[in-house]
Protein backbone atom coordinates (compact mmCIF):
# COMPACT_ATOMS: atom_id res chain seq x y z
CA UNK A 1 0.00 0.00 0.00
CA UNK A 2 2.78 2.42 0.91
CA UNK A 3 4.21 1.68 -2.56
CA UNK A 4 0.49 3.35 -4.13
CA UNK A 5 0.70 6.13 -1.80
CA UNK A 6 4.43 6.82 -3.19
CA UNK A 7 2.78 6.87 -6.57
CA UNK A 8 0.09 8.77 -5.98
CA UNK A 9 2.37 11.64 -4.18
CA UNK A 10 4.48 11.54 -7.17
CA UNK A 11 1.73 11.97 -9.49
CA UNK A 12 0.25 14.53 -7.58
CA UNK A 13 3.58 16.62 -7.50
CA UNK A 14 3.79 16.24 -11.10
CA UNK A 15 0.51 17.93 -11.60
CA UNK A 16 1.45 20.78 -9.04
CA UNK A 17 4.90 21.40 -11.05
CA UNK A 18 3.35 21.24 -14.48
CA UNK A 19 1.03 23.72 -13.29
CA UNK A 20 -2.07 21.76 -14.35
CA UNK A 21 -3.74 23.02 -10.94
CA UNK A 22 -3.02 26.56 -11.55
CA UNK A 23 -4.57 26.73 -15.07
CA UNK A 24 -7.54 24.60 -13.85
CA UNK A 25 -7.91 27.22 -11.34
CA UNK A 26 -7.75 30.13 -13.51
CA UNK A 27 -10.16 29.17 -16.06
CA UNK A 28 -12.37 27.38 -13.57
CA UNK A 29 -12.62 31.01 -11.59
CA UNK A 30 -13.48 32.72 -15.41
CA UNK A 31 -15.60 29.62 -15.96
CA UNK A 32 -17.68 30.29 -12.96
CA UNK A 33 -17.52 34.06 -13.28
CA UNK A 34 -19.30 34.06 -16.57
CA UNK A 35 -21.98 31.43 -15.30
CA UNK A 36 -23.07 34.20 -12.50
CA UNK A 37 -23.29 36.92 -15.03
CA UNK A 38 -25.28 34.45 -17.51
CA UNK A 39 -27.46 33.80 -14.04
CA UNK A 40 -27.80 37.31 -13.16
CA UNK A 41 -28.34 38.19 -16.75
CA UNK A 42 -31.49 35.23 -17.28
CA UNK A 43 -32.98 36.08 -13.81
CA UNK A 44 -33.07 40.17 -13.87
CA UNK A 45 -34.15 39.67 -17.59
CA UNK A 46 -37.50 37.64 -16.02
CA UNK A 47 -37.89 40.27 -13.14
CA UNK A 48 -37.80 43.17 -15.54
CA UNK A 49 -39.97 41.46 -17.96
CA UNK A 50 -42.82 40.44 -15.35
CA UNK A 51 -42.45 42.73 -12.57
CA UNK A 52 -42.05 39.39 -10.17
CA UNK A 53 -40.29 35.69 -11.04
CA UNK A 54 -42.72 33.69 -10.21
CA UNK A 55 -42.57 30.06 -9.00
CA UNK A 56 -42.23 27.90 -12.38
CA UNK A 57 -40.03 30.19 -14.33
CA UNK A 58 -37.44 30.96 -11.50
CA UNK A 59 -37.54 26.66 -11.37
CA UNK A 60 -36.87 26.63 -15.41
CA UNK A 61 -34.33 29.37 -15.15
CA UNK A 62 -32.71 27.32 -12.50
CA UNK A 63 -32.62 23.75 -13.50
CA UNK A 64 -32.04 25.14 -17.42
CA UNK A 65 -28.76 27.31 -15.94
CA UNK A 66 -27.31 24.42 -13.61
CA UNK A 67 -27.93 22.18 -16.23
CA UNK A 68 -25.67 23.97 -18.17
CA UNK A 69 -23.03 24.65 -15.78
CA UNK A 70 -22.97 20.80 -15.03
CA UNK A 71 -22.73 20.13 -18.95
CA UNK A 72 -19.63 23.23 -18.53
CA UNK A 73 -18.05 20.96 -15.30
CA UNK A 74 -18.26 17.73 -16.81
CA UNK A 75 -16.28 19.12 -20.11
CA UNK A 76 -14.08 20.92 -17.51
CA UNK A 77 -13.35 17.54 -15.76
CA UNK A 78 -13.16 15.65 -18.18
CA UNK A 79 -10.09 17.73 -19.83
CA UNK A 80 -8.51 17.29 -16.38
CA UNK A 81 -8.91 13.92 -16.49
CA UNK A 82 -7.47 13.47 -19.84
CA UNK A 83 -4.36 15.53 -19.53
CA UNK A 84 -3.53 14.09 -15.79
CA UNK A 85 -3.25 10.51 -17.28
CA UNK A 86 -3.08 10.77 -21.05
CA UNK A 87 0.84 9.85 -21.01
CA UNK A 88 0.79 8.00 -17.75
CA UNK A 89 1.86 4.05 -19.73
CA UNK A 90 3.70 4.98 -22.87
CA UNK A 91 3.89 8.40 -23.02
CA UNK A 92 6.35 8.58 -19.86
CA UNK A 93 7.77 5.17 -21.38
CA UNK A 94 8.70 6.67 -24.81
CA UNK A 95 10.57 9.66 -22.44
CA UNK A 96 12.40 7.36 -20.43
CA UNK A 97 10.22 8.56 -17.20
CA UNK A 98 8.67 5.19 -16.45
CA UNK A 99 11.44 2.81 -16.54
CA UNK A 100 13.61 3.64 -13.52
CA UNK A 101 10.10 3.36 -11.35
CA UNK A 102 8.86 -0.38 -13.21
CA UNK A 103 11.90 -1.97 -12.22
CA UNK A 104 11.34 -1.10 -8.39
CA UNK A 105 9.72 -3.51 -6.62
CA UNK A 106 6.04 -1.47 -6.43
CA UNK A 107 5.35 -3.24 -9.80
CA UNK A 108 2.86 -2.15 -12.71
CA UNK A 109 -0.26 -2.96 -10.74
CA UNK A 110 0.45 -0.35 -8.11
CA UNK A 111 1.42 1.94 -10.04
CA UNK A 112 -1.13 1.97 -12.65
CA UNK A 113 -3.51 2.32 -9.29
CA UNK A 114 -1.62 5.17 -7.40
CA UNK A 115 -2.12 7.17 -11.15
CA UNK A 116 -6.04 5.89 -10.95
CA UNK A 117 -6.71 7.36 -7.52
CA UNK A 118 -4.60 10.11 -7.72
CA UNK A 119 -6.23 11.77 -11.14
CA UNK A 120 -9.37 10.03 -10.03
CA UNK A 121 -9.39 11.96 -6.76
CA UNK A 122 -8.47 15.11 -7.90
CA UNK A 123 -10.85 14.76 -10.95
CA UNK A 124 -13.80 13.58 -8.38
CA UNK A 125 -13.65 16.42 -6.06
CA UNK A 126 -13.09 18.76 -8.81
CA UNK A 127 -16.53 18.12 -10.44
CA UNK A 128 -17.86 18.43 -7.20
CA UNK A 129 -16.65 21.60 -5.48
CA UNK A 130 -17.37 23.40 -9.29
CA UNK A 131 -20.90 21.49 -9.25
CA UNK A 132 -21.61 23.21 -5.46
CA UNK A 133 -20.04 26.41 -6.58
CA UNK A 134 -22.65 26.53 -9.68
CA UNK A 135 -25.41 25.85 -6.94
CA UNK A 136 -24.81 28.66 -4.49
CA UNK A 137 -24.44 31.14 -7.21
CA UNK A 138 -27.71 30.25 -8.76
CA UNK A 139 -29.01 30.05 -5.28
CA UNK A 140 -27.86 33.36 -4.31
CA UNK A 141 -28.88 34.96 -7.59
CA UNK A 142 -32.02 33.24 -8.44
CA UNK A 143 -33.09 31.96 -5.40
CA UNK A 144 -33.69 28.49 -6.28
CA UNK A 145 -31.57 24.89 -5.64
CA UNK A 146 -31.98 21.52 -6.55
CA UNK A 147 -34.23 19.09 -5.54
CA UNK A 148 -31.42 16.68 -5.02
CA UNK A 149 -28.65 18.97 -3.56
CA UNK A 150 -25.63 16.26 -3.82
CA UNK A 151 -26.70 13.48 -6.15
CA UNK A 152 -25.80 15.31 -9.45
CA UNK A 153 -22.54 16.43 -7.83
CA UNK A 154 -21.44 12.81 -6.91
CA UNK A 155 -22.98 11.69 -10.68
CA UNK A 156 -20.45 14.06 -12.27
CA UNK A 157 -17.87 12.75 -10.20
CA UNK A 158 -18.78 8.86 -10.91
CA UNK A 159 -18.58 9.80 -14.15
CA UNK A 160 -14.65 11.47 -13.79
CA UNK A 161 -13.64 8.00 -12.31
CA UNK A 162 -14.86 6.22 -15.81
CA UNK A 163 -13.03 8.72 -17.29
CA UNK A 164 -10.09 8.65 -15.99
CA UNK A 165 -9.92 4.23 -15.90
CA UNK A 166 -10.83 4.66 -19.54
CA UNK A 167 -7.56 7.22 -20.29
CA UNK A 168 -5.16 4.93 -18.15
CA UNK A 169 -6.59 1.78 -20.50
CA UNK A 170 -5.37 4.13 -23.55
CA UNK A 171 -2.31 5.50 -22.21
CA UNK A 172 -0.92 1.55 -22.16
CA UNK A 173 -1.72 0.82 -25.53
CA UNK A 174 -1.50 4.41 -27.60
CA UNK A 175 1.21 7.23 -27.12
CA UNK A 176 0.22 10.26 -25.51
CA UNK A 177 -1.53 12.25 -28.29
CA UNK A 178 -3.16 9.48 -29.90
CA UNK A 179 -4.93 8.70 -26.37
CA UNK A 180 -5.52 12.60 -25.67
CA UNK A 181 -7.52 12.76 -29.48
CA UNK A 182 -9.34 9.06 -28.29
CA UNK A 183 -10.32 10.02 -24.85
CA UNK A 184 -11.57 13.37 -26.37
CA UNK A 185 -13.83 11.65 -29.52
CA UNK A 186 -14.88 8.73 -26.97
CA UNK A 187 -15.99 12.00 -23.93
CA UNK A 188 -17.68 13.49 -28.13
CA UNK A 189 -19.75 10.19 -28.34
CA UNK A 190 -21.25 10.02 -25.47
CA UNK A 191 -22.33 13.66 -25.68
CA UNK A 192 -23.39 12.96 -29.23
CA UNK A 193 -25.23 9.73 -27.98
CA UNK A 194 -26.95 11.83 -25.22
CA UNK A 195 -28.23 13.96 -27.71
CA UNK A 196 -29.97 11.27 -30.04
CA UNK A 197 -31.74 10.30 -26.74
CA UNK A 198 -33.22 13.24 -26.29
CA UNK A 199 -33.91 13.91 -29.90
CA UNK A 200 -35.51 10.25 -30.18
CA UNK A 201 -37.84 11.39 -26.77
CA UNK A 202 -38.69 14.91 -28.95
CA UNK A 203 -39.45 13.48 -31.94
CA UNK A 204 -40.99 10.34 -30.19
CA UNK A 205 -39.11 7.95 -32.22
CA UNK A 206 -38.30 4.85 -30.40
CA UNK A 207 -35.50 3.96 -32.62
CA UNK A 208 -33.16 6.66 -31.68
CA UNK A 209 -34.46 6.89 -28.07
CA UNK A 210 -32.72 3.12 -27.72
CA UNK A 211 -29.89 4.37 -29.44
CA UNK A 212 -29.27 7.07 -27.12
CA UNK A 213 -29.94 5.04 -24.18
CA UNK A 214 -27.73 2.00 -25.64
CA UNK A 215 -24.38 4.77 -25.77
CA UNK A 216 -25.35 5.94 -22.24
CA UNK A 217 -25.03 2.80 -20.83
CA UNK A 218 -21.72 1.81 -22.91
CA UNK A 219 -20.30 4.89 -22.11
CA UNK A 220 -21.78 5.67 -18.02
CA UNK A 221 -20.28 9.15 -18.10
CA UNK A 222 -23.01 10.33 -19.68
CA UNK A 223 -25.70 8.13 -18.15
CA UNK A 224 -24.95 9.44 -14.65
CA UNK A 225 -24.69 13.26 -16.17
CA UNK A 226 -27.92 12.23 -17.19
CA UNK A 227 -29.33 10.72 -14.22
CA UNK A 228 -27.44 13.94 -12.27
CA UNK A 229 -29.59 16.29 -14.57
CA UNK A 230 -33.15 14.81 -13.71
CA UNK A 231 -31.87 14.78 -10.03
CA UNK A 232 -32.10 18.77 -10.32
CA UNK A 233 -35.66 18.57 -10.93
CA UNK A 234 -36.77 15.33 -9.67
CA UNK A 235 -39.31 16.40 -7.14
CA UNK A 236 -40.93 18.95 -9.50
CA UNK A 237 -44.02 18.78 -11.27
CA UNK A 238 -45.80 21.04 -13.50
CA UNK A 239 -45.42 23.53 -16.24
CA UNK A 240 -41.38 23.50 -15.63
CA UNK A 241 -40.84 20.00 -15.76
CA UNK A 242 -42.36 19.52 -19.11
CA UNK A 243 -40.92 22.44 -20.30
CA UNK A 244 -36.91 21.73 -18.54
CA UNK A 245 -37.89 18.10 -20.10
CA UNK A 246 -38.05 19.43 -23.57
CA UNK A 247 -34.94 21.80 -22.92
CA UNK A 248 -31.14 20.90 -24.72
CA UNK A 249 -29.47 20.43 -21.38
CA UNK A 250 -32.63 19.61 -19.38
CA UNK A 251 -33.52 16.95 -21.36
CA UNK A 252 -32.42 14.19 -18.34
CA UNK A 253 -33.52 10.88 -18.11
CA UNK A 254 -33.38 8.62 -14.81
CA UNK A 255 -31.04 5.93 -15.55
CA UNK A 256 -31.94 4.26 -12.60
CA UNK A 257 -30.08 2.78 -9.30
CA UNK A 258 -28.68 -0.04 -11.49
CA UNK A 259 -26.60 2.85 -13.48
CA UNK A 260 -24.08 3.14 -10.20
CA UNK A 261 -23.59 -1.14 -9.64
CA UNK A 262 -22.95 -1.06 -13.73
CA UNK A 263 -20.17 1.75 -13.63
CA UNK A 264 -18.23 0.39 -10.71
CA UNK A 265 -18.45 -2.74 -12.56
CA UNK A 266 -17.24 -1.24 -15.63
CA UNK A 267 -14.58 0.85 -14.14
CA UNK A 268 -13.30 -2.31 -12.19
CA UNK A 269 -12.94 -4.05 -15.66
CA UNK A 270 -11.39 -1.33 -17.54
CA UNK A 271 -8.70 -0.94 -14.70
CA UNK A 272 -8.42 -5.12 -15.06
CA UNK A 273 -7.77 -4.60 -19.14
CA UNK A 274 -5.30 -1.89 -18.19
CA UNK A 275 -3.60 -3.81 -15.64
CA UNK A 276 -3.24 -7.03 -18.10
CA UNK A 277 -2.44 -5.08 -21.05
CA UNK A 278 0.27 -2.79 -19.11
CA UNK A 279 1.85 -6.15 -17.63
CA UNK A 280 2.11 -7.83 -20.95
CA UNK A 281 3.69 -4.80 -22.39
CA UNK A 282 7.19 -4.38 -23.24
CA UNK A 283 8.94 -0.98 -22.03
CA UNK B 1 24.56 -18.57 -3.25
CA UNK B 2 22.53 -18.02 -6.73
CA UNK B 3 24.91 -16.01 -9.00
CA UNK B 4 23.03 -12.66 -9.34
CA UNK B 5 22.33 -12.92 -12.74
CA UNK B 6 21.63 -16.22 -14.98
CA UNK B 7 20.20 -16.19 -18.17
CA UNK B 8 19.69 -19.42 -19.88
CA UNK B 9 18.91 -19.95 -23.82
CA UNK B 10 17.34 -16.45 -23.50
CA UNK B 11 15.30 -15.74 -26.66
CA UNK B 12 13.62 -12.61 -28.13
CA UNK B 13 11.24 -11.96 -30.78
CA UNK B 14 10.13 -8.11 -31.90
CA UNK B 15 7.59 -8.83 -34.16
CA UNK B 16 9.80 -10.34 -37.14
CA UNK B 17 13.12 -9.23 -35.47
CA UNK B 18 14.53 -12.07 -33.54
CA UNK B 19 16.55 -9.88 -31.03
CA UNK B 20 18.17 -12.50 -28.96
CA UNK B 21 18.72 -16.05 -30.30
CA UNK B 22 19.59 -18.06 -27.08
CA UNK B 23 21.68 -16.13 -24.80
CA UNK B 24 23.60 -17.96 -21.92
CA UNK B 25 25.17 -15.83 -19.36
CA UNK B 26 25.95 -16.16 -15.51
CA UNK B 27 27.06 -12.86 -13.53
CA UNK B 28 28.68 -14.20 -9.98
CA UNK B 29 28.03 -12.10 -7.28
CA UNK B 30 30.42 -9.46 -7.25
CA UNK B 31 31.55 -10.31 -10.70
CA UNK B 32 32.22 -6.69 -13.25
CA UNK B 33 31.13 -7.73 -16.55
CA UNK B 34 31.24 -6.14 -19.56
CA UNK B 35 28.83 -6.47 -21.99
CA UNK B 36 29.82 -5.60 -25.16
CA UNK B 37 28.40 -5.84 -29.41
CA UNK B 38 27.74 -3.44 -32.22
CA UNK B 39 24.58 -1.49 -32.24
CA UNK B 40 21.42 -3.33 -32.46
CA UNK B 41 23.30 -6.44 -31.29
CA UNK B 42 20.91 -6.59 -28.03
CA UNK B 43 22.76 -6.18 -25.23
CA UNK B 44 19.80 -3.45 -24.20
CA UNK B 45 16.97 -6.14 -24.79
CA UNK B 46 19.07 -8.79 -22.68
CA UNK B 47 19.26 -6.18 -19.65
CA UNK B 48 15.79 -5.47 -19.89
CA UNK B 49 14.67 -9.01 -19.41
CA UNK B 50 16.96 -9.12 -16.34
CA UNK B 51 15.11 -6.17 -14.60
CA UNK B 52 11.54 -7.24 -15.84
CA UNK B 53 11.14 -4.54 -18.47
CA UNK B 54 10.55 -6.68 -21.44
CA UNK B 55 9.10 -10.48 -21.21
CA UNK B 56 11.57 -12.87 -23.22
CA UNK B 57 10.00 -14.72 -25.82
CA UNK B 58 11.86 -17.86 -24.59
CA UNK B 59 14.58 -19.07 -22.26
CA UNK B 60 14.79 -18.23 -18.51
CA UNK B 61 16.56 -15.40 -16.56
CA UNK B 62 17.01 -15.57 -12.63
CA UNK B 63 18.25 -12.57 -10.08
CA UNK B 64 19.62 -13.66 -7.45
CA UNK B 65 17.49 -16.82 -7.89
CA UNK B 66 14.10 -15.33 -8.36
CA UNK B 67 12.63 -15.46 -11.91
CA UNK B 68 13.32 -11.86 -13.72
CA UNK B 69 10.36 -9.50 -13.39
CA UNK B 70 9.25 -11.07 -9.69
CA UNK B 71 8.86 -8.76 -7.13
CA UNK B 72 11.82 -10.23 -5.76
CA UNK B 73 14.11 -10.21 -8.69
CA UNK B 74 13.50 -6.21 -9.07
CA UNK B 75 14.15 -5.69 -5.31
CA UNK B 76 17.43 -7.00 -5.37
CA UNK B 77 18.97 -4.70 -8.32
CA UNK B 78 19.12 -1.41 -9.98
CA UNK B 79 19.14 -0.12 -12.73
CA UNK B 80 19.99 2.53 -14.95
CA UNK B 81 18.52 2.61 -18.71
CA UNK B 82 20.27 3.68 -21.81
CA UNK B 83 17.59 6.56 -22.30
CA UNK B 84 16.60 7.78 -18.92
CA UNK B 85 14.91 11.10 -17.63
CA UNK B 86 13.81 12.04 -14.22
CA UNK B 87 11.38 15.08 -13.63
CA UNK B 88 12.87 18.14 -14.01
CA UNK B 89 11.38 19.15 -11.08
CA UNK B 90 12.92 17.12 -8.85
CA UNK B 91 16.34 17.98 -6.80
CA UNK B 92 19.25 15.52 -6.79
CA UNK B 93 17.94 14.54 -3.33
CA UNK B 94 14.38 14.54 -3.47
CA UNK B 95 14.68 12.22 -6.25
CA UNK B 96 16.76 9.99 -4.27
CA UNK B 97 14.59 9.92 -1.66
CA UNK B 98 11.62 8.87 -4.05
CA UNK B 99 14.03 6.19 -4.88
CA UNK B 100 14.38 5.17 -1.12
CA UNK B 101 10.85 4.83 -0.59
CA UNK B 102 10.37 2.84 -3.56
CA UNK B 103 12.66 0.58 -2.53
CA UNK B 104 11.71 0.63 0.91
CA UNK B 105 15.46 1.99 1.76
CA UNK B 106 15.91 2.74 5.60
CA UNK B 107 19.37 4.64 4.48
CA UNK B 108 17.83 8.54 4.85
CA UNK B 109 19.63 10.97 4.46
CA UNK B 110 22.90 10.05 5.13
CA UNK B 111 22.16 6.79 2.56
CA UNK B 112 21.26 9.79 -0.03
CA UNK B 113 24.42 11.84 1.05
CA UNK B 114 27.06 9.23 0.92
CA UNK B 115 25.91 7.89 -2.74
CA UNK B 116 25.63 11.74 -3.78
CA UNK B 117 29.00 12.43 -2.71
CA UNK B 118 29.88 9.02 -4.71
CA UNK B 119 29.13 9.93 -7.70
CA UNK B 120 30.43 13.57 -6.85
CA UNK B 121 27.00 15.58 -6.89
CA UNK B 122 27.15 16.31 -2.95
CA UNK B 123 27.22 20.00 -3.60
CA UNK B 124 24.36 19.66 -6.38
CA UNK B 125 22.30 18.05 -3.49
CA UNK B 126 19.26 21.30 -4.10
CA UNK B 127 19.84 21.44 -7.86
CA UNK B 128 16.78 20.44 -9.83
CA UNK B 129 17.45 17.88 -12.59
CA UNK B 130 16.20 20.14 -14.76
CA UNK B 131 19.25 22.25 -14.40
CA UNK B 132 21.86 19.55 -14.77
CA UNK B 133 23.87 18.80 -17.51
CA UNK B 134 23.58 15.56 -18.79
CA UNK B 135 26.40 14.20 -17.61
CA UNK B 136 25.25 15.37 -14.18
CA UNK B 137 22.46 13.77 -14.36
CA UNK B 138 23.76 10.48 -15.51
CA UNK B 139 25.85 10.38 -12.32
CA UNK B 140 22.59 10.98 -10.53
CA UNK B 141 21.12 8.04 -12.80
CA UNK B 142 23.89 5.78 -11.41
CA UNK B 143 23.29 6.84 -7.39
CA UNK B 144 19.61 6.42 -8.41
CA UNK B 145 20.69 2.52 -9.11
CA UNK B 146 22.31 2.35 -6.16
CA UNK B 147 19.60 3.21 -3.74
CA UNK B 148 18.59 0.71 -1.50
CA UNK B 149 21.75 -1.36 -1.63
CA UNK B 150 21.53 -4.07 -4.72
CA UNK B 151 23.19 -6.78 -5.56
CA UNK B 152 22.78 -6.60 -9.02
CA UNK B 153 23.49 -3.76 -10.78
CA UNK B 154 23.05 -3.04 -14.69
CA UNK B 155 23.76 -0.43 -16.01
CA UNK B 156 23.51 0.43 -20.20
CA UNK B 157 25.64 2.46 -21.42
CA UNK B 158 26.30 4.53 -18.30
CA UNK B 159 28.75 6.99 -19.00
CA UNK B 160 27.69 7.99 -23.13
CA UNK B 161 27.32 11.44 -22.01
CA UNK B 162 30.48 11.94 -19.36
CA UNK B 163 33.58 13.70 -19.82
CA UNK B 164 36.99 11.81 -19.45
CA UNK B 165 37.28 12.64 -15.40
CA UNK B 166 33.59 11.77 -15.23
CA UNK B 167 34.30 8.83 -17.12
CA UNK B 168 37.34 7.94 -14.28
CA UNK B 169 34.69 8.59 -11.41
CA UNK B 170 32.20 5.87 -12.93
CA UNK B 171 35.49 3.31 -12.81
CA UNK B 172 36.29 4.04 -9.41
CA UNK B 173 32.58 4.03 -8.15
CA UNK B 174 32.09 0.21 -9.83
CA UNK B 175 35.01 -0.84 -8.69
CA UNK B 176 33.62 0.46 -5.03
CA UNK B 177 30.91 -1.05 -5.69
CA UNK B 178 31.91 -4.15 -6.67
CA UNK B 179 34.59 -4.64 -3.61
CA UNK B 180 31.51 -4.79 -1.92
CA UNK B 181 29.65 -8.14 -3.50
CA UNK B 182 27.39 -6.46 -5.46
CA UNK B 183 27.68 -8.21 -9.20
CA UNK B 184 27.31 -5.09 -12.00
CA UNK B 185 26.77 -5.93 -15.91
CA UNK B 186 28.02 -2.70 -17.57
CA UNK B 187 27.09 -2.34 -21.33
CA UNK B 188 29.23 -0.16 -23.23
CA UNK B 189 30.86 0.97 -26.82
CA UNK B 190 33.88 2.32 -25.08
CA UNK B 191 36.00 -1.09 -24.99
CA UNK B 192 39.25 1.22 -23.06
CA UNK B 193 36.94 1.29 -20.32
CA UNK B 194 35.03 -1.98 -20.32
CA UNK B 195 39.08 -3.21 -20.42
CA UNK B 196 40.55 -1.35 -17.64
CA UNK B 197 37.53 -2.19 -14.95
CA UNK B 198 35.53 -5.64 -15.65
CA UNK B 199 36.56 -9.06 -14.61
CA UNK B 200 34.82 -10.40 -17.61
CA UNK B 201 33.62 -9.45 -21.05
CA UNK B 202 30.80 -10.69 -23.16
CA UNK B 203 31.05 -9.82 -26.84
CA UNK B 204 27.56 -10.04 -28.22
CA UNK B 205 26.68 -10.20 -31.76
CA UNK B 206 23.24 -10.63 -33.51
CA UNK B 207 21.24 -11.92 -30.72
CA UNK B 208 24.10 -13.76 -29.37
CA UNK B 209 27.18 -14.12 -27.31
CA UNK B 210 30.08 -14.91 -29.20
CA UNK B 211 33.28 -14.74 -27.01
CA UNK B 212 32.98 -14.53 -23.70
CA UNK B 213 36.34 -14.41 -21.05
CA UNK B 214 38.44 -12.38 -19.15
CA UNK B 215 40.27 -9.37 -20.85
CA UNK B 216 43.41 -11.35 -20.61
CA UNK B 217 42.03 -14.70 -21.75
CA UNK B 218 39.97 -12.37 -24.84
CA UNK B 219 43.31 -10.57 -25.72
CA UNK B 220 45.33 -13.81 -26.89
CA UNK B 221 48.76 -13.15 -27.65
CA UNK B 222 50.26 -12.24 -31.05
CA UNK B 223 53.68 -13.10 -31.22
CA UNK B 224 56.88 -11.77 -30.04
CA UNK B 225 59.06 -8.84 -32.20
CA UNK B 226 62.57 -8.09 -31.70
CA UNK B 227 64.23 -5.31 -33.33
CA UNK B 228 67.53 -6.35 -34.36
CA UNK B 229 70.23 -4.83 -36.62
CA UNK B 230 68.46 -5.96 -39.77
CA UNK B 231 65.57 -4.45 -38.63
CA UNK B 232 61.95 -5.72 -37.15
CA UNK B 233 61.06 -9.36 -37.00
CA UNK B 234 58.09 -10.76 -35.49
CA UNK B 235 57.59 -13.96 -34.58
CA UNK B 236 54.12 -14.62 -34.56
CA UNK B 237 54.13 -18.03 -32.64
CA UNK B 238 56.13 -16.86 -29.58
CA UNK B 239 55.16 -16.28 -26.56
CA UNK B 240 56.74 -14.16 -23.54
CA UNK B 241 58.48 -17.54 -22.27
CA UNK B 242 60.41 -17.91 -25.30
CA UNK B 243 62.04 -14.51 -24.96
CA UNK B 244 65.33 -15.81 -23.47
CA UNK B 245 65.78 -18.21 -25.71
CA UNK B 246 64.96 -16.29 -28.91
CA UNK B 247 67.22 -13.52 -27.78
CA UNK B 248 70.44 -16.39 -26.81
CA UNK B 249 69.71 -17.12 -30.18
CA UNK B 250 70.14 -14.20 -31.72
CA UNK B 251 73.43 -13.29 -29.71
CA UNK B 252 74.47 -16.71 -29.71
CA UNK B 253 74.81 -15.59 -33.83
CA UNK B 254 76.39 -12.63 -33.23
CA UNK B 255 73.41 -10.24 -34.15
CA UNK B 256 72.60 -7.46 -32.09
CA UNK B 257 69.55 -7.23 -29.97
CA UNK B 258 68.05 -3.50 -29.43
CA UNK B 259 64.94 -4.28 -28.29
CA UNK B 260 62.11 -6.83 -27.38
CA UNK B 261 58.32 -6.64 -27.08
CA UNK B 262 55.58 -9.16 -25.94
CA UNK B 263 52.70 -8.16 -27.95
CA UNK B 264 49.43 -9.09 -26.48
CA UNK B 265 46.08 -8.34 -28.80
CA UNK B 266 43.95 -5.58 -27.82
CA UNK B 267 40.34 -6.03 -26.52
CA UNK B 268 39.64 -3.62 -29.54
CA UNK B 269 40.89 -6.29 -32.15
CA UNK B 270 39.67 -8.99 -30.27
CA UNK B 271 36.38 -7.38 -31.18
CA UNK B 272 36.59 -6.66 -34.35
CA UNK B 273 37.50 -10.43 -34.94
CA UNK B 274 34.07 -11.78 -33.04
CA UNK B 275 32.07 -9.27 -34.77
CA UNK B 276 33.56 -8.63 -37.92
CA UNK B 277 32.01 -5.79 -39.57
CA UNK B 278 28.64 -5.69 -38.11
CA UNK B 279 26.42 -2.92 -37.14
CA UNK B 280 23.24 -2.11 -37.63
N1 LIG C 1 10.81 -2.21 -28.91
C1 LIG C 1 11.37 -2.79 -29.98
N2 LIG C 1 10.61 -3.11 -31.04
C2 LIG C 1 11.13 -3.70 -32.11
N3 LIG C 1 12.43 -4.02 -32.24
C3 LIG C 1 13.25 -3.72 -31.23
C4 LIG C 1 12.76 -3.08 -30.05
N4 LIG C 1 13.80 -2.92 -29.21
C5 LIG C 1 14.88 -3.42 -29.84
N5 LIG C 1 14.56 -3.90 -31.06
C6 LIG C 1 15.48 -4.56 -32.00
O1 LIG C 1 16.16 -5.57 -31.28
C7 LIG C 1 17.51 -5.63 -31.66
C8 LIG C 1 18.39 -5.46 -30.44
O2 LIG C 1 18.25 -4.15 -29.93
P1 LIG C 1 19.01 -3.64 -28.63
O3 LIG C 1 18.47 -2.31 -28.31
O4 LIG C 1 18.95 -4.69 -27.60
O5 LIG C 1 20.49 -3.51 -29.16
P2 LIG C 1 21.79 -2.94 -28.43
O6 LIG C 1 22.80 -4.01 -28.49
O7 LIG C 1 21.44 -2.41 -27.09
O8 LIG C 1 22.20 -1.75 -29.40
P3 LIG C 1 22.85 -0.32 -29.07
O9 LIG C 1 24.31 -0.56 -28.93
O10 LIG C 1 22.55 0.48 -30.28
O11 LIG C 1 22.23 0.21 -27.84
C9 LIG C 1 17.70 -4.54 -32.71
O12 LIG C 1 17.60 -5.16 -33.97
C10 LIG C 1 16.54 -3.63 -32.49
O13 LIG C 1 16.17 -3.03 -33.70
MG1 LIG D 1 21.47 -0.55 -26.25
Amino acid sequence: MSGVATVMGYALRESLRRRVFVIVLILTVCFLALYALAAREAFSEVTEFRGVVDEQERILFGATLLGLAMFGTLFLGAVLAVFLTLGVVRGDAERGLLQPLVVRPIGRVQLLVGRFLAAGAVCALYVFAVYLAAVAITDAIGGWSPDRLLLPGVSLAGGMLFLVAVSLLGSVFLSATANGIAIFMVFGAGLVGGLLGQLGEGLQSPTLEDIGRNVSWALPFEALYQSGLSALTEDTVGFAKIVVNLGPFGGARDMGAGIWPWTAAYTALVGVLAAVGFARRDL
Amino acid sequence: MPPALLAQRIEKRYGRTLALRGVDLEVAEGELVGLLGPNGAGKSTLVKIACGLVRASGGRADVCGSPAGSAAARASLGYLAELFRFPGWYSADELLELHQRLTRSTGGAAERLELLRLVGLDAARHTRVEAMSKGMQQRLGIAQALVGGPRLLLLDEPTSALDPVGRRLVRSVLEGVRNRGVAVVLNSHLLGEVELVCDRVAIMRDGLIVADGTPAELARPRGVEIDTDAGTELVPAARRDDVPRLVAELVGRGTPVYGVRVLAGTLEEVYLEAVGEATS
